[in-house]
């Protein structure tokens, strides 16, 4: 799993790519950690652009709740963009759709939650 | 090991199909028949038997209570929900109470759910019956006598005509019974519950419920995994959806399906049993949580031997 933030004028954009699995969860919530703290309260949002993830397990899906719900804490926004399709059956299944709002592309995210 | 028989797969508190939900499945059913005529009984039972199992069936109310049935003389028995009373019944319609039998009792827990159906237990009732009821809680015997005593119950724990004998087990610690390796396992619950790994006759049953998975901590995953390794059935606490045990009804004490899938494809399990449903839960929404469970299960695969996923019900015997 890698994560690169990229510039957006409305938002902040990290996209993880490959395998959010049990090995690189913690990983991967450790680098949200230092984006977070940057989405409060009329700040941008932020973006998850999952459209190189190829998998996600539970437990990285336990990291997306922890960052969601630090983020809602400090009144900031978040929502995932571009899910493959097998990943959006994964967040389905697992009712993660309910927490964290998905959308087409990022553009649209930004255009929702901005 | 020959089989497994589910006699009471609802978590937390027993429920019973209601009047509005009978009817729903009649109606149902009618629409599917769509006026179509049965010649005979076996035709009309070939057209129920085709229905989504939650228009034809249901899968019950009553607590936590399964049945291992070893073709042995004795009976392995885990946990005494409500569930154990229709058990009960059974063993009495086979036996009768002329010819005493010897029942092992695996308690997972002493929360009340696990626990209600003992006093229901009409062979703890009869002379000449020896019933072992094994865990790991210090005051287990403490626990099922306190449910019996008054103003709870009518019939005090002290009236039971069957020898009751209490047997502590150590967790990890495999444990000889009635030849099988029995090996507790400690889990995550309030006031700890205990999975019980049973082994013999080439095959293995894994009864794991009431058992929550901190997902962050991989040496429990790693110990589950172990536990539950080539078992060829996992009965698995699969009670939330994944998002709920990880946020709304985290520290509640159980899982989802998500995880006792993982679980299972990274042991090797052959076949994984959800069980512990939530009351809540209605057939249909069992059906489909079932459905999806199949789902993940295929796509998340990757190349290994497929692991089958079945519902646990009210009823059901899966042979091992």
């Amino acid at each position: 799993m890698n994560l690169t933030v990229r510039d957006h004028p409305i938002a902040f954009v990290v996209a993880p790519t490959g395998r959010i699995d049990h090995g690189s969860a913690d990983p991967f919530l450790l680098a949200l950690q230092e984006v977070i703290p940057t989405c409060s309260a009329g700040s941008r949002p932020l973006i998850l652009d999952f459209s190189a993830v190829q998998y996600i397990s539970s437990a990285g899906l336990r990291s997306l709740m922890v960052a969601a719900r630090q983020i809602k804490a400090a009144g900031g926004r978040i929502g995932i963009a571009g899910v493959q399709p097998l990943v959006r059956e994964v967040f389905a299944i697992a009712r993660f759709e309910l927490v964290i709002p998905c959308f087409e592309d990022v553009d649209a995210a930004a255009r929702s939650l901005a | 090991m020959k089989k497994v028989v589910f006699w009471g797969t609802r978590g937390s508190l027993p429920i019973a199909l209601t009047a509005d939900a009978v009817r729903h499945k009649v109606m149902a059913a009618l629409t599917a028949a769509n006026g179509r005529r049965f010649a005979s009984r076996s035709e009309l039972a070939d057209f129920v038997d085709g229905l989504p199992f939650a228009t034809a069936g249901t899968f019950g109310g009553h607590s936590s209570c399964v049945e291992i049935v070893t073709g042995g003389p004795e009976h392995i028995i885990c946990d005494m929900g409500s569930g154990a009373r229709p058990l009960a019944q059974a063993k009495l319609a086979a036996y009768g109470a002329a010819r005493p039998q010897v029942y092992h009792v695996f308690i997972s827990h002493l929360h009340w759910d696990h626990l209600m159906g003992f006093p229901f237990f009409l062979p703890m009732y009869i002379p000449g019956n020896r019933i072992v009821i094994h865990g790991c809680h210090d005051r287990l015997e403490e626990a099922m006598r306190l449910q019996m005593r008054a103003p709870c119950f009518p019939v005090d724990y002290s009236q039971a005509g069957a020898t009751i004998e209490y047997h502590a087990m150590t967790p990890g610690q495999p444990h000889a019974v009635a030849g099988l390796t029995v090996t507790p396992h400690r889990q995550l619950h309030a006031g700890d519950s205990y999975g019980y790994r049973f082994a013999g006759q080439g095959r293995c049953v894994v009864y794991s419920t009431d058992s929550e998975h901190k997902l962050e901590d991989n040496g429990e995953r790693q110990g589950f995994i172990e536990f539950f390794q080539a078992a060829d059935l996992v009965v698995f606490d699969a009670m939330y959806s994944l998002a709920e045990a990880v946020s709304v009804k985290a520290d509640w004490g159980h899982s989802s399906n998500v995880v006792g899938v993982e679980l299972c494809q990274a042991a090797g399990a052959r076949r994984l049993a959800l069980f512990h449903h939530e009351p809540v839960n209605d057939d249909e929404q069992l059906g489909r949580l079932l459905d999806e469970t199949r789902r993940f299960e295929a796509i998340t695969r990757e190349g290994r031997a497929p692991l089958e996923i079945i519902s646990a019900y009210d009823g059901l015997v899966v042979d091992l």
